[in-house]
């Protein structure tokens, strides 16, 4: 953790992010999203377009209700679009999500290693893979306890490790850190954006939190709500790593605030 | 008595605080801090014998002040004394390991079957559109009403036998499966459809372990099914077995005999909800629950 507080919104970016240029991993182009038929049918989104380079690290923002996880299943194949297309060049895409992301009932390493089995990979070299991954969100020594053993930060570096195991270069994440406490969030702030550079990723996180979203985003998304559209894109040249609570972060996360204040009074909710 | 006793205590210490206080005060102190203070609280060691021994103090007391006639209910060690009896002239062996060979084979089976049904009819919306229905019927019919047909279809061999205990074993380990299987958690499924899991996969790592607490539920009325569906086959219709040893009893009027049976069918059937419930804790050691 360098503090580099110093630098201004829109000042040069020490790291350059497109190591192909004018190569998305992933396109979304005009998306529309719908859930039902006839009258009581609900638009979740409508007309999304977005280009996500490779190996950047995209945020998508916006109240709760616009879309945002929908937009993510969507990409993840879980759910079908209704119009539009979704080009993603690098496939397979891993994906993390808030909760609920890892199986009760499987240790620490066997939960990683699940990932490791569908790809056939045998019972011994699992076992390394799992332990180095662990090594890699600094878990090492956990591998053989149950999830409820751990606390929430933890369980979520689990859930990394996992999606690191895929080894997808696209990785999608749902809110992961939205139930985590204020501390806890910014340690795995350092840890995701180090494993970010380290392996080369493109990331898509979704978040709620304004703040989270200028920390980690090299372009933050803002979702209008109900349908959900794009209302703008703040590309953001900061030096990295950012912290939380410098002041560049935090003017850029006011005019976000701003922003998605008016959007939500718009809709009276 | 005590109010006398509490009120001499209080006056009685004038210089030093009230005994009844310090006592209060110790047992809060000693009290370890976090402990739940809702839920049932710390687990009792052996403490499911609790219940059982209980009843078997009642029973000999009752028979040891001459309150219990032995006509109507032989004195526990009046029963000890003919099992033994039975156990030395050779008579019970042979159809205790009888009955224990029909409930095992019957569990096996019916457990067998359930399951593959539970697993058919919870992963496959056409599975339950056939399965579930006829389980269902035959989960309103009980056992004793179709022992008549089963009787003509089968005949009063083994075949009948295992048959009936395992149709009323597959029903409860049907049911509970089912619903464990159906109340895993939705988001478990999305993550096993983004870590690309396949069908065989899904089935052994996230299904079976998933629905786990609903099978062993399930389990624990199985196996007392099983056994209550003995006594109905060994006793309608048999030549051997625990059953067949009370009915003959009955005829000759030998209460201790009758109670012999009836305290190895409560011994296997407590013994084997003990088995099935230590295999519960281990296994669901993941869970946290009300029960740790």
């Amino acid at each position: 953790m360098s503090p580099s507080p110093t630098v201004k919104p829109g000042g040069t970016a020490e790291r350059t992010r497109d190591t192909a240029p004018g190569s998305p991993a992933v396109a979304l182009t005009d998306v529309v999203k719908r859930y039902g038929r006839g009258p009581g049918a609900v638009t979740a989104l409508d007309g999304v377009s977005l280009s996500v380079a490779h190996g950047s690290f995209t945020c998508l923002l916006g109240a709760s209700g616009c879309g945002k996880s929908t937009l993510l299943s969507l990409v993840a194949g879980l759910d079908d679009i209704t119009a539009g297309s979704i080009d993603e060049v690098d496939r397979p895409v891993a994906m993390m999500f808030q909760e609920s992301a890892l199986f009760p009932w499987l240790t620490v390493s066997g939960n990683v290693e699940i990932a490791l089995r569908v790809k056939g990979v045998g019972r011994a070299e699992r076992r390394r893979r799992a332990a180095e991954l662990l090594e890699t969100v600094r878990l090492n020594g956990f591998e053989h306890k149950r999830p409820h053993e751990l606390s929430g930060g933890m369980r979520q570096r689990v859930a990394l490790a996992r999606a690191l195991a895929q080894e997808a270069s696209v990785l999608l994440m749902d809110e992961p850190f939205g139930a985590l406490d204020a501390m806890t969030r910014d340690i795995l702030h350092d840890e995701l954006e180090r494993i970010w550079r380290e392996r080369n990723l493109t990331v898509l996180f979704v978040t709620h939190n304004v703040r989270e979203a200028v920390r980690l985003g090299d372009q933050v998304v803002l979702l209008s709500s109900r349908p959900g559209r794009v209302l703008h894109v703040y590309d953001v040249d900061m030096e990295r790593p950012r912290r939380i609570d410098s002041t560049p972060v935090a003017q850029l996360a006011a005019e976000i605030t701003d922003a998605l204040r008016e959007e939500v009074a718009r809709h009276g909710d | 008595m005590t109010a006398v006793d509490t009120e001499t205590r209080e006056t009685g210490s004038g210089a030093s605080p009230p005994a009844s206080h310090d006592e209060a005060a110790s047992g809060r102190a000693s009290k370890p801090r976090g402990k739940r203070r809702l839920g049932p609280g710390k687990a009792i060691p052996f403490g499911y014998l609790v219940g059982p021994l209980l009843l078997l103090g009642i029973w000999a007391w009752g028979s040891a002040q001459g309150w219990i006639d032995p006509r109507i209910l032989s004195a526990p060690w009046t029963v000890a004394a003919t099992g033994w009896d039975l156990w030395e002239s050779g008579r019970l062996g042979p159809d205790l390991l009888v009955s224990a060979r029909r409930f095992a084979l019957g569990l096996t089976i019916g457990v067998l079957v359930g399951l593959v049904l539970a697993i058919a009819s919870g992963l496959s919306r056409w599975g339950e559109a056939i399965v579930d229905g006829p389980v269902q019927i035959k989960r309103s019919i009980p056992n004793l009403a179709l022992l008549p047909l089963l009787l003509l279809w089968f005949g009063i061999d083994e075949r009948m036998k295992i048959i009936t205990i395992v149709l009323g074993v597959l029903i409860p380990i049907y049911i509970h499966t089912h619903n464990g299987l159906r109340s895993i958690d939705g988001r478990y499924a999305e993550l096993a459809e983004t870590l690309r899991l396949s069908q065989g996969a899904f089935i052994g790592r996230v299904v079976l372990p998933g629905a786990l607490p609903g099978f062993l539920l399930g389990m624990r009325f199985a196996v007392t099914s099983s056994w209550l569906s003995l006594v109905v086959v060994e006793q309608v219709n048999a030549t051997s077995g625990i059953g067949y040893m009370m009915l003959l009893a009955g005829t000759y009027g030998q209460t201790d005999i009758i109670i012999v049976g009836l305290v190895l069918y409560a011994l296997l059937g407590l013994g084997s909800d003990t088995i099935v419930r230590l295999i519960q804790r281990r296994a669901l050691s993941w869970r946290r629950t009300l029960e740790d």
